[in-house]
């Protein structure tokens, strides 16, 4: 498209003059290119809906999950030890007691777990050699699993390295020429393997950063932590690895990898869960090559400073969703409580205070922790003001709630208070290292659409960049249609390793070389071979019919909403309402910010001049299995809507990961899941939403069965599936 | 005169099908988009006529973006005037058989990509190659462009 007008132009009157093929065929030829283009960008233009599509979606769905988990956070500072509701989540927020670590290593025993006979896959002895690591990635290739005793061999002497290593990785490329760095992974093995099989694996001579985001969505997550764990033990001087935020237990409930890692591993999953739980807070933060490049998941603040974090005990920091647990002295001289014996809850729930208290700037960063607080404090009923009082005779405390918090802001206890704010800041630079994003404007916003860390500007890249006198930021935490991209004038660059993220042909991955000459050189690459021989057309429609399938889920979701929305706009009751009310209806229910009026000849196909039939086209979208029929319309939205938080309260409530549930924590499902949404559902509503699903013989709930049962099946497509970064399938 | 909810509506439609390309949310898309944006809208420029457009809503120094400011009145002038129309399915046909000059029904790979090359507004390798992937009967490595036509033709919105 480089040549202006008059270029062509004299281009065809050249040709006309000599004669070549004549006028006719000249136009005919104009004519089909003008057709032609116009068809290709038609498809470019479903080409980038669909991608935000997935983006919104998926970035909706994290907000959803912050917002679960602030209301879990609330519970557990409003109920007694005696509520059961409480006891349900309570483990969820009981993180590893402060153990010693032989104690560790005693629970962790992996000695008395017998490798059968007939176990054919791959063997390991420590300290691990090539031939071990090696043996590892062409079983995993050949879809074999690593038996539990040699995972827990490898998770513990990977825990050991970590724990030795600083918080910031410090590399230097005159020992080893080049550097490789790749992204996001998410558990997708054909990835890693494509990267090694481009790229050689790592070894003394070739080093290699994996930043983050290892784990969640792909269904190979535990392979590719296993491998990079055993490179990193072959090769620690070569093989470093960042933290990402998905390598947080509480992260991975919703996003599929304590689902994956329960499924292979039945017997020892719980095991293997709880170690990964620590060691994931024994991941560094960053890297950095050469003091120049800074290399870290998501992004950096206005705050961020590398000294405070190279200080910082990361280890605390075993979910960056939470607040750190730490010790607390009341005020007021009342030195017995506050003591860890009388365990974190006593704890948070005054650091939750603390932090409503305090002005301080930092407030606005985390207004997804205090707005969860406020949204509540209306609707605490009587019985819970009870408990709230009979919680704080407990712990000793004879103020309200209200001295509490105003003598929390006071300066009587200095030093405290203080030492609450470091670590109050730390955690805040944490967070922002993990979770933040770029963004065109300069200055420095909390990151709305994620719930966690900020969105910062080309302003704050200058700053930090200076103020550690480094030149270049890689990160990743977002999906690149390339790959990857730089912003910030080439001063930030983003790599994505993980292809076809949302579908099959929906990007590419990508990894950087770095040599010393600290230029990125990008390599991409797209696993599966099929798709790159798929045309432009073929590979579009694969991934919109897969985003389109998704939003139509979204859209019966919200029935309901939508129906009263639409007939606002129907003042006559006629039925029918205008496309252009159509669009502005579903953007003001969904708020997806997604361009409607380009998506509606998808989503809308019959209309009559110009007016749809809303009541008509409401029905046609997804149907649910029979089973479902039972249930009431409402309670079946509610449950399309909250799929995921649902799920996610299942398989925290199921502390035991047998897969299975009472009726009473169903039930009690339900009623937590209803008061966080600030939603009425009768015990009746969920005994018939119950009974509609066949009951296992000693009256539990498969929560797999219960999820299936409630599938939505697509009327316009043949075969459902879903796409690959909702389910992980074993 | 169009009314004014007309109008309105269809400034929201320009604003999301340019919005769609403006990623970072800066009211801005690189030039190079503003083709896409504008046929995805419905519009079928030949390259010379986009080249004018590009130009009248280039700023004066041309910074290689686009502002959302000064692509929505031109923008808005083209739909209203209806600019850039389609081509209907008939004449589009006779333009293939045009070039189909023995009357065959159906278009050899090397002829199509020869006269898609070399004539009007030539295609780079990278189109032609796509659109011969797209449009090549797999069997008997020919286009049959009638099918071809009615295949890609869409709705007008």
């Amino acid at each position: 498209m480089g040549c202006g007008a008059t270029k062509s132009n004299e281009l065809q009157l050249k040709k006309y003059q000599r004669g070549s093929i004549g006028v006719p065929a000249m136009r005919a030829a104009l004519l089909i290119q003008r057709w032609y283009r116009q068809y290709v960008a038609r498809l470019e233009m479903r080409r980038r809906c669909t991608w935000h599509i997935f983006q919104s979606i998926e970035y909706a769905g994290e907000q959803d999950q912050i917002k679960l988990y602030n209301f879990f956070g609330y519970l557990m500072d409003h109920f007694t030890p005696a509520n059961s509701e409480r006891n349900l989540i309570s483990h969820i927020f009981r993180e590893n007691e402060i153990c010693r670590d032989i104690e560790w290593e005693r629970y962790f025993c992996y000695k008395n777990i017998e490798v059968p006979e007939l176990y054919s896959g791959p063997h390991l002895s420590f300290p691990l050699t090539v031939s071990n690591v090696a043996d590892l990635v062409e079983a995993f290739k050949n879809k074999q699993q690593l038996h539990t005793r040699y995972v827990l061999q490898l998770l513990l002497e990977s825990w050991k390295l970590l724990r030795m290593l600083p918080n910031i990785n410090q590399v230097s490329t005159c020992q080893t020429k080049e550097i490789t760095i790749c992204g996001d992974l998410h558990g997708h093995l054909e990835d890693l393997l494509l990267v090694f099989y481009k790229n050689g694996m790592p070894s003394v001579e070739k080093s290699y950063v994996f930043n983050g985001d290892f784990v969640d969505r792909g269904k190979d997550s535990i392979e590719i932590l296993l491998i990079l764990f055993a490179f990193m033990l072959l090769y620690p001087n070569n093989v470093h690895l960042n933290r990402g935020n998905h390598e947080d237990y509480i992260v991975n409930l919703r996003y599929g990898f304590t689902k994956e890692v329960l499924g292979k591993y039945r017997l020892h999953g719980k095991k293997i869960l709880k170690l990964l739980q620590k060691i994931f807070s024994w991941l560094p933060l960053a890297t950095v090559i050469d003091q120049k490049v800074l290399i870290l998941h998501g992004g950096i603040s206005d705050t961020t400073d590398l000294n405070i974090i190279a200080q910082a005990d990361r280890h605390k920091y075993v979910s960056t969703l939470r607040p750190p647990k730490r010790r607390w002295v009341a005020s007021g001289g009342n030195s017995t409580a506050g003591r860890h014996k009388v365990n974190g809850r006593m704890d948070n729930s005054l650091q939750r205070h603390c932090s409503l208290a305090y002005n301080s700037p930092l407030r606005s960063r985390y207004n997804f922790q205090s707005r969860s607080m406020q949204n509540f404090s209306s609707k605490v009923n009587l019985a819970v003001e009870e408990e709230l009082k009979e919680q704080r005779r407990m712990a000793g405390l004879s103020q309200s709630y209200h001295d509490l918090r105003s003598s929390l802001s006071s300066d009587s206890d200095s030093d405290n208070y203080e030492t609450y704010e470091d670590d109050s800041n730390e955690w805040k630079q944490i967070v922002d290292m993990l979770w933040s994003d770029p963004m065109p404007q300069d200055g420095c916003i909390p990151n709305e659409v994620r719930g966690g860390g900020c969105y910062w500007g080309p302003d704050v890249t200058e700053k930090v960049l200076r103020r550690h006198n480094l030149q270049l930021l890689i990160r990743s935490h977002e999906c690149k249609q390339e790959g990857y991209e730089f912003c910030h004038n080439r001063k930030v660059l983003t790599i994505f390793s993980a292809s076809n993220y949302y579908e099959v042909g929906s990007n590419r991955g990508a990894y950087i070389r770095l040599g010393p000459d600290l230029v990125p050189h990008f390599i991409q690459y797209q696993a599966n071979r099929s798709t790159r021989e798929l045309t432009l057309r073929q590979s579009v429609g694969e991934t919109e019919r897969s985003a389109l399938r998704a939003l139509r889920e979204q859209l019966f979701a919200h029935k309901s909403d939508l129906l009263y929305a639409f007939q606002d706009y129907d003042t006559d009751n006629t039925g029918w309402i205008s496309l252009k009310h159509w669009a502005t209806a579903v953007e003001a229910v969904l708020r997806l910010g997604l361009p409607w009026r380009v998506l509606r000849s998808q989503l809308v196909t019959t209309t009559q001049d110009g007016m749809l039939d809303y009541q008509g086209w409401l029905r046609e979208l997804p149907i649910t299995e029979p089973k479902t029929e039972l249930v009431q319309q409402s309670l079946l939205e509610t449950m399309y809507k909250q799929r995921s938080n649902l799920e996610t309260i299942f398989r925290i409530i199921d502390s035991d990961h047998s897969g299975l549930i009472s009726f009473e924590e169903f039930r009690q499902t339900w009623k937590l899941l209803s008061s966080h949404l600030k939603m009425e559902i009768s015990d009746e509503a969920i005994l018939d939403m119950a009974v509609s699903i066949d009951f296992n013989k000693d009256g539990s709930i498969d929560i797999n069965e219960f999820m299936e049962a409630f599938r939505l099946v697509d009327r316009t497509m043949n075969l459902p599936s879903e796409p690959n970064h909702t389910k992980t399938d074993e | 005169m169009m009314s004014k909810a007309v109008i309105s509506e269809i400034h929201r439609r320009i604003a999301e099908a340019f919005n769609v390309f403006d990623n970072e949310s800066s009211k801005s898309v690189d030039v190079r988009e503003v083709g896409t944006i504008i046929r995805s809208l419905g519009c079928f420029p030949s390259e010379a006529e986009l080249h004018e457009m590009i130009a009248e809503v280039e700023e004066e120094e041309p910074t290689g973006y686009i502002r959302f400011e000064k692509f929505l009145p031109a923008m808005t002038k083209v739909l209203m005037e209806r600019k850039f129309r389609p081509i209907p399915k008939d004449v589009l046909i006779q333009a293939f058989e045009v070039l189909d000059q023995e009357k065959k029904g159906y278009l050899e790979a090397e002829e199509l990509k020869k006269y898609m090359t070399q004539e009007g507004e030539p295609f780079s390798q990278d189109e032609v190659e796509e659109m011969l992937s797209a449009a090549l009967d797999n069997k008997e490595n020919v286009i049959f462009y009638k099918d071809l036509v009615s295949k890609m033709t869409f709705e007008d919105l």
